[in-house]
């Protein structure tokens, strides 16, 4: 493990400011071989929803990333007033394939580099079995509580976009607001500070988000248009559907005696499809417009189009197919 | 004699599995053992959050040669047979098997197969890879490159084996790339490093001083020793709760119980909403004061000894504790808003939104019905009868309140808090609780009339909506707890001596389900005619209904024998069985409480078939009883047996053809009984009937010792059976006595 005493700036400080926990994390999983990505440029309720979580998991190549990626959650929005729930927030993900044997001492490592000594704090692996049934997904592993907080997701994934996972992947999720108010010692997100100045110089989280919270809340809650939003979604799902079809005609075409079986031509636009009908339902959903049956065939709507992309993944070249 | 210690080392077993693991552990390695022809002197299995553990004593080393003689054919039989067996035996050729020489079938083969015993190392060797392959988990998983399914990642297996005087050996295997051998590793914190071990006792104590606890049990008394130290310092109880305690002894290896505070704020919140927002997030347990108020103080289990000795710990749970009251809170006061300035019933809307069940439509439409059948039963429990349809209206609704969607458990005792804050009527306000009451045999029966008649609906409705789609309990399988709620109706109507009849009831509900109109079922009602003459309204819905089309639709199924008649027996016989077990509990003979049931037309008023039960229970506990219970037997035998042979049985009693004194003496008692005995039953005084019966003993005693019933003119003994029938059907309106024992 490494040493904390070790003078850090206050800026890259993790117990100290936002940002220098983030960088904290990079910098760990990048000296474990990790590609560090930038988030994924689409309106996503998860970090799994991510191309480099969702679609790299499927096949058998091996793969090592880690991101943050922010998370948009319509339902969650207080328009700034509750401390700790947002209707954005970010997640670090990394995403390991195949899962090594040390997974838990990494992220144990990785705790520890962020400031929470293991010896001072309760840190417990509590049973959380995790699935999405919107991307046709499950895994088995926990929640990390430290002191009676949850503040990691840990999960071994068996199954994405109805494919099984061979290898199986093993995913974190680290909710990193809850972990910056735990080592910066805040009981309001919007009072961490972001950029580990003091004084005038300081940023608060509130200084930058929480103009957008108010205004998001509105939007999710209240504005948006419930009307567009249905055929948004009508308009992904097709598009999505069209995209499939078209790549994997584009396939047939494709195929040689060199390469009989060929590679689907347009897996990840469609995959880009599926995410946004995905976010849209979210949002018809926080606009409460979405009854209780209704809701499930909406998210077998999406289900369907999230297997049909991961079946179309596997025949691409990242997949695995060549 | 040799012992084995098995450790099966992994990442954190979710603790609700842990102790079906240890025995499912024990039992398929001692069952492969004994298999295999090992015997052992005893085994017990150990579980922490990160390990299995097999500590089996006293295991023979090997197994006994086994020597099997397998006879053949022929030595002429064809070539086939003899090729078949070769095979069937396992030889090569025919020269490997012996030839017996039998004076009558001749010359045949016969195969000696010698199975040499195996040593007790080859045979775990085989059997532990099997176990840890086949391992009965509620849920497994894969994990990295490999095929073996596990809880969670299995890590490495420890399996020594040998004598105590000597140094026990590693027995080799390997499953999946994981290697068996002499190592294990002590807390994850505290002591990460690899311990290697001999045996059990070393193990175990090697794995005490690397901050592990190997016995469950034992981490539960420290927990629970820990835990009341720490209250009582500071004046306080512990509120006890074994199910959380078990959970939180599989949550650690090494238990430190420490005490963290709340806001004292938050004690205006429900006892229970703080309880439950404790356990359930943080399975931390809470405390109460010596006037019984619960405290701002809680106990939390922390898995390490912190070099801060816990402050950080308790800091950080406290944060978490606060946060998690402060959302309770919120979803409290939010609803006490809502409840305020909207009532109770803004809530009620919303339950048509949620599905009850795919067949069987929303919480809505099943609150609906509910409502109406309250009311109908508030007639017979004596309940305010508006008041009851209110308390029935509103008995679900808090299942659209914000405590009760984050904390299901709540469900009833928020819907009694907010209806009190909403200015209910007491009775109405306690139904929402106590309607779900009894929820099991030990549970406390409600009595007031109004949350009686609630909770009768709420069953009855139930009830009859599963079984008109025909999905009723099967086996093991009870997914909506129908067993539960067809007690419940028996003990409520028990213990509030209810009249109720089922058979119309339920009859006419799944009636109403089968035809897709459940207002049908309404427009009707429970106990025609009582119900109608007291209930205007429905009187008047109940003629409404009458004119119309639906009833020849309604007489269809009820005469054609459809699904609904059928299922309406199928559910009264459910309720017989669930009242027979009910009734056994209380001691009830089987034979006895068969006979009662055995009345046809009369054993659907449960309070009367309690009541009969143990009437009779009483009747038969007297010599008396029991010796006039020998008449009717006889008399039933006799019956039977001339009615089998197809010897006529009068149709009418001719006084004229008795000729003797005891004839005419059995008559004579018969028909007093047969009048006195309906009677009496109609009057519900069972013991009074009995008794009536019992005037019967002397006359049936002296006509058997007097009388032969099977005389040679047929007119004579047509007449005597037809006096037996007779006598038999005066006990009817009770029992059915060929239904008893002895």
């Amino acid at each position: 493990m490494t040493d904390l005493s070790s003078a850090t700036p206050s800026h890259l400080d993790p117990t100290r400011s936002f940002q220098g926990l983030i960088l904290t994390l990079h910098d760990f999983w990048a000296k474990h071989g990790c590609v560090v990505l930038q988030p994924y440029d689409m309106e996503v309720g998860a970090g799994t929803f991510h191309p480099a979580t969702t679609l790299r998991s499927l096949g058998p190549k091996p793969w090592k990333a880690a991101y943050v990626q922010p998370s948009r959650r319509p339902t969650d929005g207080r328009y700034g007033e509750n401390p700790m729930r947002l209707q954005h927030y970010y997640q670090y993900q990394v995403l390991l394939k195949p899962s090594p044997p040390d997974l838990q001492e990494l992220y144990l490592q990785s705790l520890y580099a962020i400031g929470i000594d293991p010896m001072m704090h309760d840190i417990r692996f509590v049973e959380d079995d995790w699935e999405s049934p919107t991307l046709g997904a499950w895994g088995l592993g926990w929640e990390v509580w430290c002191d009676g907080m949850e503040v990691s997701q840990f999960t071994y994934f068996q199954q994405v976009c109805g494919q099984e996972c061979k290898p199986v992947s093993g995913e974190l999720t680290y909710g990193l607001e809850r972990l910056a108010m735990y080592v910066q010692g805040v009981d309001n997100v919007y009072d961490l500070n972001f950029n580990g100045r003091d004084g005038d110089e300081r940023i608060s989280y509130g200084d930058v988000f929480l103009q957008a919270e108010q205004e998001f809340s509105r939007f999710d809650l209240e504005f948006a248009d419930t009307e567009i939003l249905f055929r948004h979604f009508e308009d992904h799902e097709k598009e999505a559907r069209a995209l499939l079809e078209k790549g994997a005609e584009a396939m047939d075409q494709s195929r040689s005696d060199a390469d009989p079986k060929g590679l689907h031509k347009c897996a990840m636009p469609a995959y880009d499809q599926t995410i946004k009908a995905s976010h849209v339902f979210n949002l018809l959903d926080a606009r409460g417009v979405i009854s209780v049956t209704e809701r499930q065939s909406y998210i077998l709507r999406v289900r369907d189009l999230a297997k049909a992309c991961g079946e179309a993944y596997v025949q691409t070249r990242d997949g695995g197919a060549a | 004699m040799p012992d084995l210690l098995l450790e099966l080392f992994c990442e954190e077993i979710p603790a609700r599995m842990q102790a079906k693991a240890a025995s499912d552990l024990k039992k398929l390695i001692t069952d492969g053992l004994v298999d295999a022809g090992l015997t052992y002197e005893g085994a017990k299995a150990h579980v922490t959050p990160r390990r299995l553990t097999l500590d089996l004593r006293g295991l023979t080393t090997r197994s006994a040669d086994v020597r099997e003689e397998r006879k053949g054919p022929r030595t002429d039989a064809p070539e086939k047979a003899v090729a078949g067996f070769l095979r069937g035996a396992g030889l090569d050729d025919v020269t490997q098997a012996e030839v017996r020489t039998d004076p009558k079938k001749g010359d045949f083969y016969v195969a000696v197969i010698e199975k040499p015993g195996r040593a007790a190392e080859d045979v775990i060797a085989e059997l532990v890879p099997q176990v840890v392959r086949n391992f009965p988990w509620p849920k497994s998983q894969r994990w990295g490159n490999g095929t073996l399914r596990w809880v969670r990642p299995l890590r490495s297996i420890l399996c020594t084996f040998g004598p105590e005087t000597e140094e026990p050996e590693v027995v080799p295997f390997e499953v999946d790339g994981i290697v068996s051998g002499n190592t294990t590793y002590g807390h994850r914190f505290h002591a990460p490093d690899a311990i290697s071990v001999k045996r059990f006792d070393d193990y175990a104590d090697a794995l005490g001083k690397a901050h592990v606890v190997l016995d469950a049990e034992r981490r539960r008394d420290m927990i629970e020793a820990g835990a009341k130290e720490l209250a009582f310092a500071q004046g306080l109880e512990l509120v006890e709760d074994p199910g959380l305690l078990a959970e939180v002894a599989g949550l650690v290896e090494w238990p430190v119980p420490l005490m963290g505070t709340f806001d004292k704020a938050f004690l205006d919140l429900p006892d229970e909403a703080i309880r439950l927002t404790i356990k359930d997030n943080q399975k931390c347990f809470v405390l109460k004061g010596a006037d019984g108020a619960l405290s701002n103080r809680f106990i939390l289990v922390a898995n390490l000894d912190a070099t801060d000795g816990g402050t950080e710990i308790v800091r950080g749970n406290e944060k978490v504790v606060n946060a998690r009251l402060a959302d309770a809170r919120f979803f409290w006061e939010t609803d006490l808003t809502t409840v305020v300035n909207d009532g109770i019933e803004s809530w009620l809307p919303k339950l048509n939104d949620v599905t009850f069940h795919a067949k069987l439509g929303s919480q809505g439409e099943r609150v609906q019905r509910i409502e109406a059948l309250a009311r109908e039963f508030s007639t017979i429990t004596g309940g305010h009868s508006s008041r009851t349809e209110r308390a029935a209206r509103l008995a679900k609704a808090d299942l659209n309140s914000a405590m009760v969607y984050e904390f299901p458990e709540l469900q009833g005792l928020m819907g009694r808090l907010y209806a009190e804050v909403g200015g209910e009527d007491p009775s109405v306000a306690a139904a929402s609780q106590q309607h779900y009451q009894p929820s099991g045999p030990s549970d406390a029966v409600p009595d007031d009339p109004i949350a009686v008649a609630v909770a009768l609906a709420d069953r009855l409705d139930l009830l009859t909506a599963f079984w008109a789609i025909e999905e009723k309990p099967t086996g093991s399988k009870d997914p909506f707890a129908l067993r539960r709620a067809a007690l419940g109706v028996i003990r409520l109507v028990l213990q509030n001596d209810l009249r109720l009849r089922l058979l119309p009831a339920i009859n006419l509900l799944i009636l109403a389900r089968c035809m897709k109109e459940p207002k049908a079922a309404f427009a009707s009602n429970i106990e025609l005619p009582n119900v109608a003459n007291r209930s205007p309204k429905l009187a008047f819905e109940l003629d409404e209904w009458r004119n119309r089309q639906t009833r020849a639709l309604f007489q269809k199924n009820f005469t054609t024998g459809g699904i609904a008649k059928k299922a309406t027996a199928d559910l009264l016989s459910f309720f017989h069985d669930r009242l027979t077990v009910w009734l056994k509990d209380q001691g009830a003979r089987d034979d006895v409480v068969k006979a009662v049931l055995g009345t046809e037309g009369a054993n659907d008023d449960l309070l009367m078939v309690a009541r009969r039960v143990e009437a009779l229970t009483a009747f038969l506990n007297d010599a008396e009883g029991e010796n006039l219970t020998q008449g009717f037997k006889r008399a039933g035998n006799i019956l039977a047996a001339e009615r089998k042979k197809g010897t006529d049985v009068a149709a009418e009693i001719a006084p004229n053809l008795f000729d003797s004194e005891e004839e005419r003496a059995l008559f004579a008692a018969v028909e007093t009984a047969s009048r006195d005995v309906p009677a009496l039953t109609e009057q519900e005084d069972f013991n009074g009937a009995l008794k009536a019966l019992a005037a019967l003993r002397g006359p049936v005693d002296a006509f058997f010792e007097a009388v032969h019933v099977n005389a040679d003119d047929e007119a004579v003994r047509g007449n005597r059976l037809a006096v037996l029938a007779a006598l038999q059907a005066t006990a009817a309106p009770i029992a059915d006595f060929s239904k008893l024992q002895g």
